[in-house]
């Protein structure tokens, strides 16, 4: 026990845990954001994973990191492009097509890497983003390393969880989405347009999952593995669930996570003698089950969520 | 753009959807085949020879299709129940590790009575592993889909700590990998070459039945009404609960069943890669079947003509074998569209 503590007071711990966020953050609110319009995305982990595939792509082949990013947000948007029209436009399904797009973009990714890069035995790597000490701020003790010594994708992603609280509950934007999800014969009485209104939320989540994707192999490491996701996106969407559709309380969820995270890598370390590695890995799942289960029944779902809207039809 | 439901759909309509789906997935290929610079006639010509073009590739099509009939049924079952059971893959291993736990020297009893035996235990070993979703579904209001897809990281991980830690057979030369299945337990082959298995039969057998079932059966009728409109099934006096319990019992059982065959019929032993994905594969197969348990089967084989022709495609002109997975993401959204167009009409007015 008193090496749990241990494992708590390092600094190294806590950066760490900032950094194994990120993905997290990115994914969630992107998810958070298709769901706050009604529409679930099944595609994050396809999403994730060609986010991840894009971004990393872009800069191998010589192109700049910031531009790699945004070219993996548009790619990652193209997705759900493709997600809008076939639920939100031909109303189909949103758990199979949701299924079929990660099927189709993570294998899709696959297709490309191997293609473009028919010999690497050994994954080939970039150079990653790097982190950037703020100055005064992070010399404090343990939370300077934490905080202030992170990459820039990072700090983004924590600056996008207000940013995205802004948008969805402070601006008529916002508002549009969350009716959406809720009401949407209320928005269309309005004159807004409801479809239109859902695409965008759905494209927008999506750039945010490729741009979390793109995370792991642009920050966190410098090449791009199969099988690299590793169900994050699935526990994404058990985030969502768990921070009851606010982003605040998603940060909060996703810290838990990278935090259990940073301490099985370091737990394996030191107990790994007598509790089998495998144990660790299967926490942040078991975890997300768990989590779904305690938040059941006290969550509100978003009315609208899975229910598809056709104009000029009675409800 | 308005979408409005047909007056009358033909069973020539309906029957072909999955037909045009196939080749709008084949339409989507062919331009990556021709990135990778390939003729694509050729490179389809290949993939055809490859899955059927020998005895000896016909029989791989045929042994590869056994686990994707399973997974297809699994899936077509819980899809109709509108139950989407996700977790086939977890539910394969799940079998898989009950037949390396009974079927390795645990029991023995003679071959008549080890093989069903080694099958019941793997489908109730699949059932058992969908008892927590189902009941949170149905308790909770859990979406049954990430925690179906969750369990399948954690039953992985448990197939990969047991055959490295305990259930580690110790005659491997260190590879990890479980003891084999005594001779007793293991699923005989059905030709004198090539590695087909009785497990075919059993899939046929379990088609016929889940399709005698599903037609003619109470418990059909109320899986069906359940998953068309749950609120009506409850009206007119179906315990919906219920049904979507057994639906996912049921399910599990014809995932856990290919694990056991897989593991009893074709390897012999549980190792880490016994499944290249055969549980996700099996959405594909049921939704090109139109979760129709008897057309599970020749989608199943089509499908593993897919992956089985693609190695032979790829090794001969250079591309991806990751083509074939390609394929069976695109045509679930390509099926997912042949058939709304089959049933509905879409008009451009505003």
């Amino acid at each position: 026990m008193s090496e749990f503590i241990d494992i708590l007071l390092t600094a190294g711990f806590w950066a760490a845990t900032i950094r194994i966020v990120s993905p997290l953050i990115f994914g969630t609110l992107g998810e958070l954001i298709c769901e706050r319009a009604g529409v679930l995305n099944l595609g994050i982990e396809g999403i994730m994973t060609v986010g991840a595939m894009s971004g990393w792509m872009w800069v191998y082949q010589g192109g700049d990191l910031w531009t790699g990013v945004l070219f993996a947000a548009c790619v990652g948007a193209i997705f759900g492009l493709l997600h809008a029209v076939f639920t939100v436009h031909l109303c189909l399904s949103q758990h199979v097509t949701g299924i079929g797009i990660t099927l189709f973009a993570s294998s899709l990714s696959y297709f490309v890497y191997r293609m473009l890069l028919p010999d690497a035995t050994t994954p080939p790597k970039i150079v990653p983003f790097k982190p950037i000490a703020v100055p005064w701020l992070s010399d404090l003790p343990i939370i300077g390393e934490a905080l202030f010594t992170q990459s820039a994708l990072t700090y983004l992603a924590l600056a996008a969880v207000p940013m995205v609280w802004y948008v969805l509950f402070r601006t008529p934007v916002g508002l549009a989405v969350r009716m959406s999800g809720e009401n949407p014969v209320a928005v269309e009485a309005q004159g807004i347009n409801v479809l239109a209104v859902r695409t965008g939320a759905v494209m927008v989540g999506s750039a945010f999952m490729a741009v979390g994707g793109a995370f792991i192999t642009m920050s966190w490491f410098d090449a791009f593995y199969f099988g690299m996701i590793n169900g994050r996106g699935w526990i994404c969407v058990a985030l969502v669930i768990f921070a009851s559709w606010q982003p605040g309380k998603a940060l909060l969820g996703a810290l838990l996570f990278a935090g259990l995270e940073a301490i099985q890598v370091r737990a394996q370390q030191s107990a790994g003698a007598f509790i089998p590695y495998q144990f660790f890995l299967a926490l942040p799942y078991v975890m997300s089950i768990l989590a779904m289960i305690v938040m059941a029944r006290k969550t509100r779902y978003p009315q609208a969520l899975l229910v598809p809207f056709r104009r000029g039809e009675r409800v | 753009m308005v979408i409005e439901p047909r007056e009358t759909v033909s069973v020539w309509r309906a029957g072909l959807a999955p037909v045009w789906a196939i080749l709008a997935s084949l339409v989507v290929c062919a331009m990556l085949i021709s990135w990778a610079g390939a003729s694509i006639p050729n490179a389809y010509y290949l993939l055809f020879k490859g899955a059927f073009g020998s005895a000896f590739a016909l029989n791989e099509t045929l042994t590869r299709s056994i686990p994707l009939i399973f997974t297809g049924l699994a899936v077509s079952v819980a899809f109709r129940a509108k139950f989407y059971n996700i977790g086939a893959e977890g539910q394969l291993y799940a079998g898989a590790l009950a037949a390396t736990f009974f079927g390795t020297g645990l029991i023995t009893l003679p071959p008549a009575l080890m093989v069903p035996f080694l099958v019941l235990t793997g489908a109730l070993a699949g059932g058992a592993l969908l008892i927590i979703p189902v009941l949170l579904k149905t308790h909770l209001k859990v979406d049954e889909v990430v925690t179906t897809l969750l369990l399948n990281f954690v039953v992985l991980l448990v197939v990969s700590y047991l055959i490295e830690g305990p259930w580690k057979d110790p005659a491997s030369l260190g590879w990890p990998q479980a003891a084999s299945i005594i001779d007793e337990g293991v699923l005989p082959t059905l030709l004198a070459k090539g590695r087909l298995h009785f497990g075919l039969i059993i899939a046929l057998f379990m088609a016929v039945i889940i399709w005698l079932m599903m037609r003619f059966t109470v418990q059909g009728y109320e899986i069906r009404a359940v998953g068309h409109n749950a609120k009506a099934a409850e009206f007119s006096g179906i315990n919906v609960n219920r049904t979507v319990i057994m639906t996912a019992m049921i399910s599990g059982g014809l995932a856990g069943i290919a694990g056991v065959s897989e593991t009893a019929g074709l390897k012999g032993y549980l190792t880490l890669d016994l499944s290249p994905g055969f549980g996700y594969t099996g959405i594909a197969v049921a939704m090109l079947a139109q979760l129709n348990p008897l057309a599970v089967v020749p989608a199943a084989i089509f499908l593993s003509a897919v992956y089985v022709g693609a190695d032979a495609m790829s090794r001969a002109v250079n591309i991806p074998t990751y083509i074939a997975d390609v394929l069976v993401g695109v045509s679930i959204l390509a099926v997912l569209c042949s058939v709304m167009l089959s049933q509905y009409r879409i008009r451009w007015r505003t």
